[in-house]
């Protein structure tokens, strides 16, 4: 028979981080009797990570969250839930949290709903409509389709997916890939993660679509060792999409055959960078490689492959089901579409916001967000990852679109926004992002490579305040090579944050001991 | 505690031909030897350059690209702070400060009764509940000096 109550405890890092499995094994041991009404299910997480562990109990209309429970919580917040009374803990109907409903779910609307490995419960959310859409109009019109949405790669670069798609299909081969990059590594990002522990199935699904429409039966999905739980989910995923014929041989009864192998990384920020990808799961260190040729052309195992990010395949299987134009209206100018912005640092609410581009800084930061988590006044946000620009507060106005950032000298990169308090040295900063590139250089070209170390040396001359001029203005010039000189974006964007911070802070760069 | 295999000749090979005994999988079986081994080391490196007909000089040079290979025995328990810049807005720099001294070793080494290695990360994708610390395979979010302590005690049993 069917429960009559479901209590949802996310599955989810970051909620377990917080203590989700102790909350879920506490409620496992009081329903132990009551297993003939009450369910308990693992679902992804909405992404509203600060009110993780958020739980949800529904009785088959109406799902009432509470949120940042405790193990000790769980006895009485249950025992008040049945007798139809509050609770310190309760937050009223999900759908009305005001972080959710303000948002613009387009590729996470089944995240946190459902439980990620049930089928039926993906199914039942509007899963697989999008393949069988894609089987019945064939490979040009898949395409054309993903071209009328816009929708750009979201792993940083921002190229446009449906061009990437066309170029592999054309290119004649034996063999094509489709290859998903989830090496999410940028600090202040986790929408990748999110998917994959919430919703596995869409991107599985994604990565079907995209082998159908160039021609590829083989995909790979290369993940971050530092995310074991969605290699875990994902494993369980790929298992169960192969016994339910999504995966393997004439999937839905169709002539199409695709299978998809799970890599894993080795620790490695710099196989983030698609050529280095390829080269790592070709079994050999993460190397960058020159482009051209581009991986559409030649890429893994010297074959026309698709390099997408893991949100941006997640995000094909509506397009699917719903159009390219239902997408394309949504956004603004060149930034069609939603994105999943991450809230990142020093920042109250944290967690993720799916919202159409265009929402500004400040929206993100103060309206979801809440301010810092520490109260004081914003000072900067590094938008993009460790390769992306300081924002001042002043730039908080700027409107989140790939060209109105590249104009303020920023990136939006995968979305992570990681806010700063007033308490932040951006002297410091300028320096871990030369440092980071120094630990993390692939080696193969100088002005990364080397670059990166005198980076260091130079910005500790600067703050100790050594021959300042000089020094400043040997750092620019390095900044220039690297940005000129280097092969990938690792040495090539390492300076945007040095730049940005030293631009928009030179304050915090003046040695407290004066010119020596 | 992670529970390791000591390194045997047979296991290895069980490990690569389970793994795919091909060369486009060095950096799959590296991993596989890792979590059951804790580490490479010059054997395993011969090995796999013979199986998978590659020169040992190959092997070695992927083993030495990645961090995660380590070639000598990690402690009991694999201690992983935080170091990005999400976290750093949180204070994991007061929190690594805190972590050496209390375990009384600096990244990167084994505490003196090999119960605690502690390693540098760079982001766990935990970016909401910063700082984060990964300790074996178990992520903690917001974590401050004290929890961290707790978090010690109740995996490697010491405090100190």
């Amino acid at each position: 028979m069917t429960a009559a109550i479901t209590i949802y405890v996310p599955r989810e890092t970051a909620a377990i981080s917080m203590g989700a499995n102790d909350v879920a094994e506490t409620f496992a041991s009081c329903i132990k009797d009551k297993a003939d009404s009450i369910k308990l299910v693992r679902n992804g997480s909405w992404g509203a990570t600060g009110l993780e562990p958020l739980v949800e109990i529904s009785n088959g209309n109406e799902r009432i969250a509470y949120g940042n429970v405790t193990p000790s919580d769980v006895e009485g917040l249950l025992q008040a839930h049945l007798a139809g009374e509050g609770h310190p803990r309760r937050l009223g109907p999900t759908n009305k949290i005001p972080y959710l409903i303000k948002q613009d779910r387009w590729t996470f609307h089944r995240c946190g709903l459902i439980d990620g490995l049930s089928v039926e419960d993906y199914r039942a959310h509007g899963g697989f409509a999008g393949l069988e859409k894609a089987l019945s109009i064939g490979a040009p019109a898949i395409i054309e389709e993903v071209k009328t949405s816009g929708l750009r790669g979201r792993g940083g670069a921002g190229f446009p997916a449906g061009i990437k798609w066309q170029t592999v299909a054309d290119t004649a081969a034996d063999q094509k890939y489709i290859a998903c990059n989830a090496d999410e590594g940028d600090s202040g990002t986790f929408s990748d993660r999110m998917l994959m522990e919430g919703d596995p199935f869409t991107l599985i699904e994604g990565m079907v679509i995209a082998g159908l429409a160039v021609g590829a039966n083989r995909g790979f999905i290369y993940l971050r060792s530092e995310y074991p739980l969605a290699r875990k989910i994902l494993s369980s995923a790929l298992q169960i999409a192969r016994t339910n014929n999504l995966l393997g041989n004439n999937i839905l009864g169709s002539d199409f055959s695709f299978d998809i192998e799970l890599h894993i990384g080795g620790g490695s920020y710099v196989c983030g960078e698609e050529t280095a990808m390829l080269e790592s799961l070709e079994g050999k260190a993460g190397m960058i490689r020159f482009k051209p040729p581009l991986p559409a052309i030649e890429g893994l195992f010297g074959k026309p492959t698709v390099v997408n990010n893991v949100v941006t395949l997640g995000s094909i299987p509506n397009i699917l089901r719903l159009g390219g134009n239902r997408y394309a209206k949504l956004g603004v100018n060149r930034s069609k579409g939603t994105l999943a912005f991450q809230l990142a640092g020093n920042i109250k609410n944290g967690g993720l916001v799916e919202k159409a581009f265009g929402v500004t800084l400040r929206e993100l930061i103060y309206e979801w967000g809440g301010g810092t988590a520490s109260g004081r006044d914003v000072k900067a946000v590094q938008i993009g990852g460790p390769l992306g620009a300081y924002f001042p507060a002043s730039k908080l106005d700027t409107p989140l679109d790939y060209e109105a950032f590249i104009q303020q000298g920023g990136m939006i990169g995968h979305g992570g926004i990681v806010v700063f308090d007033d308490t932040v040295d951006m002297a410091e900063q300028a320096r871990f992002a030369m440092e980071f590139c120094a630990i993390e250089s692939c080696g193969k070209c100088t002005p990364c490579r080397i670059g990166s170390v005198r980076g260091v040396e130079v910005i500790d001359r600067v703050i100790a305040g050594t021959d300042r001029t000089n020094n400043l203005a040997l750092l620019d010039e390095l900044c220039d090579t690297m940005v000129d000189g280097s092969l990938c974006a690792m040495g090539g964007m390492t300076p945007f944050p040095v730049r940005s911070a030293l631009q928009e802070f030179p304050q915090d760069f003046e040695s407290s001991g004066g010119e020596k | 505690m992670t529970q390791r295999l000591p390194f045997d000749e047979k296991t290895a090979r069980d490990l690569i031909s389970l793994t795919g005994a091909e060369p486009r999988m060095l950096v799959q079986i590296l991993r596989v030897f890792v979590e059951n081994f804790g580490f490479v080391n010059d054997d395993m490196i011969r090995l796999l350059a013979s199986e998978l007909n590659l020169s040992r000089a190959e092997v070695h040079g992927v083993v030495s690209f990645y961090h995660d290979f380590r070639t000598s025995p990690p402690g009991q328990h694999v201690v992983k702070i935080c170091q990005a810049e999400a976290c750093q807005a949180m204070g994991s720099r007061a929190l690594t400060d805190h972590a050496k001294q209390s375990l009384g070793i600096d990244m990167h080494a084994t505490t003196e009764d090999g119960a605690v290695t502690l390693e540098p990360v760079y982001c766990l994708g935990n970016c909401a509940c910063s700082p984060a610390v990964m300790i074996n395979d178990n992520v903690y979010g917001k974590v401050d000096a004290n929890t961290f302590d707790t978090l010690i005690s109740k995996h490697a049993g010491q405090t100190s």
